[in-house]
């Protein structure tokens, strides 16, 4: 079983990093991070079989790959938090010479990133393609990857989704963060999407929704079930209805902290409503 | 004026697919990727072969170069395989940010590019694809000239650790090259010594401008020709040294001359030697419809072509 009380304290400081982290460099995107943020801690604490002794590679253990690049805050922080670097290399976020770059990138070499991400709609691809050469490699372990909805209106998403089913990519978990938020407002308004559910179905995907994607225990109980259904021909999505902004309270239910820091006083607001647990950077 | 022999006619297409079946059974983490081009690419041998190490993506080219770049990660080295314009500038993004800046050991095989790709006319027709790809940092780009040469540099990628973009065609072309002439990526190769002029020509017009040489040998002038099959990154010792010799240049490329092999060329000139070039490529253009041979004249692309701008250039040596 897992400690929950454990992995609480974890998100409540992962919270505490992303905001941070935003406020001291006026930039970064602190909203889809934080409705995240159980996610993340979820994956990376609990349901993964991880080694943050890091290797490109990442023989004989789980891989992750973020699509929705523009959340790196809450990807850095765990991974630092899980001992993939420094957590005071969090201090350098968005800086100048930093391994942290806006969005993620393997390209200077921080321990935990597999691909770079932050241009929309590339990660599932690449997430097959991992799961292939698993599968070539006869390694047993799963592939999981983030998407945003937002971001399915990529095309490039469709050509995958098409692909894993009809090839059966069978070791992977996509999650899709549904939060229903984009940067011009509301998913629905934007370019209403219809049933990503059905849609998924309608390409021969299993599919496993969690309406309450901000409750640690929901989301392991959801990634396990997943797990249950791998191996059997399909490829296995996981729809995450999470509230952007989540636990702060002036942040959620908008789209409005989608790339937006908080200011001195909202930062003092916010981190009073996340007390520090495992000690900030 | 060295001799060279036509070997008998093939198209590099026809190396890329010889090349990769020899990968395929001499290097296990070699893969390959298609999107619905398979014979235009020559790839059912390898297929045949090693049907666990090949992925049919259907008509999806962004798709495939992201399976591509995750394939790298366990070790893979993935070839992926369709005409030179759906392999560049419909996914140039996903090169860009999935392969070039993740660093990933993939080699974009790339078939039909230039005008020779013929009748279909200029929706296929890339000559734009040297220019996108070398642009990227860390992306190397080679352009062979003939069948065995595109062999070789498809077994040669394979040892190579890092992006490549490699860069072929349809039609049958003379076969020429020895493999005493070896393939280092890289590393430009002198096929005739001469003093007048430097000919430095990639790809289809290497044969070329072996027949322009000789053709410019009858009026008594003699030039250098280079083959650079590696435009990037460029041989600039064999280039400059050639060049101070000569003291002129004619570059010679089935593509734009905006983004091309001979602006790379002039580019080194210009802060190395500024010396007189002139350019034998598209003048900013598109294609069209017609055969090879109609299209290689119209656009100026052949052995007359190559020869007349060398007199140009010698002619504005001071």
């Amino acid at each position: 079983m897992p400690d929950i009380h454990a992995l609480e304290n974890l998100t409540t400081q992962a919270r505490r990093d992303i905001l941070r982290m935003v406020h001291k460099v006026n930039s970064g995107h602190p909203g889809g991070s934080l409705g995240c943020t159980e996610f993340f801690v979820a994956l990376y604490f609990e349901v993964m079989e991880n080694n943050p002794d890091f290797q490109m590679d990442g023989t004989n253990e789980d891989l992750f790959f973020l699509s929705n690049g523009h959340i790196s805050p809450i990807f850095y922080s765990v991974l630092a938090r899980r001992g993939y670097f420094p957590v005071e290399e969090l201090n350098t976020f968005r800086l100048i010479d930093s391994r942290l770059q806006g969005h993620p990138t393997t390209h200077e070499g921080l321990p935990g990133i597999r691909i770079a991400s932050g241009s929309l709609g590339q990660g599932l691809s690449v997430s097959i393609g991992a799961a292939l050469s698993k599968k070539l490699n006869k390694d047993s372990k799963t592939v999981y990857t983030l998407m945003g909805d937002g971001e399915l209106q990529e095309g490039q998403n469709w050509e995958a989704i098409m692909y894993a089913a009809a090839k059966g990519v069978d070791n992977l978990i996509a999650t899709v963060d549904l939060n229903g938020q984009q940067i011009d407002g509301s998913t629905d308004t934007v370019l209403h999407m219809g049933s990503i559910a059905d849609k998924f179905k309608a390409f021969g995907w299993q599919v496993l929704s969690l309406k309450e994607g901000n409750d640690l225990g929901r989301i392991i109980e959801t990634l396990q079930e997943a797990k249950g259904l791998l191996g059997n021909g399909k490829p296995i999505v996981f729809l995450m209805e999470t509230i952007m902004g989540h636990g702060v309270d002036f942040m959620m239910h908008t789209h409005a902290w989608h790339g937006k820091a908080p200011n001195d006083e909202q930062l003092a607001t916010a981190l009073a409503q996340n007390p520090e647990t495992l000690g900030d950077y | 004026m060295k001799q060279y022999t036509n070997q008998g006619s093939n198209d590099t297409r026809s190396g890329f697919g010889d090349g990769l079946t020899e990968l395929g059974r001499t290097n296990p983490k070699v893969v390959a990727l298609c999107a619905d081009l398979i014979g235009s690419l020559k790839m059912q041998t390898f297929i045949d072969e090693n049907p666990d190490r090949f992925f049919q993506v259907g008509i999806a080219e962004a798709n495939m170069m992201g399976i591509a770049a995750g394939l790298t990660i366990g070790g893979k080295i993935p070839f992926t395989g369709t005409f030179a314009n759906f392999s560049t500038g419909r996914v140039y993004d996903q090169i860009r940010q999935s392969i070039a800046y993740s660093g990933k050991n993939v080699k974009i095989c790339a078939s039909h590019a230039g005008v020779t790709l013929g009748e279909d006319g200029a929706t296929h027709q890339i000559l734009e694809d040297i220019g996108l790809m070398k642009m990227l940092p860390g992306m190397t780009v080679i352009n062979p000239c003939d069948y065995n040469q595109t062999k070789a540099a498809t077994i040669a990628i394979a040892d190579y650790e890092g992006p490549v973009y490699l860069r072929f065609g349809r039609p049958k072309v003379a076969n020429f090259t020895t493999p005493e002439m070896g393939f280092e990526i890289g590393k430009g190769i002198l096929l005739n010594p001469g003093t007048d002029v430097t000919i430095v020509a990639t790809g289809h017009l290497v044969w070329e401008a072996l027949l322009a040489a000789e053709a410019l040998e009858k009026d008594n002038i003699s030039a250098e020709v280079i083959n650079i099959h590696t435009i990037k990154p460029l041989d600039k010792d064999l280039l400059l040294t050639s060049i101070a010799k000569t003291g002129c240049v004619v570059t010679a490329e089935e593509h734009n001359y905006l983004g091309g092999m001979g602006e790379s060329i002039a580019g080194l000139l210009a802060v190395h030697s500024p010396t007189p070039i002139e350019f034998v490529a598209t003048m900013d253009t598109f294609g069209e419809s017609g055969t090879p041979e109609q299209l290689m004249e119209k656009y100026g692309l052949n052995a007359a072509a190559i020869a007349a701008k060398a007199k140009k250039v010698i002619h504005r040596k001071k």
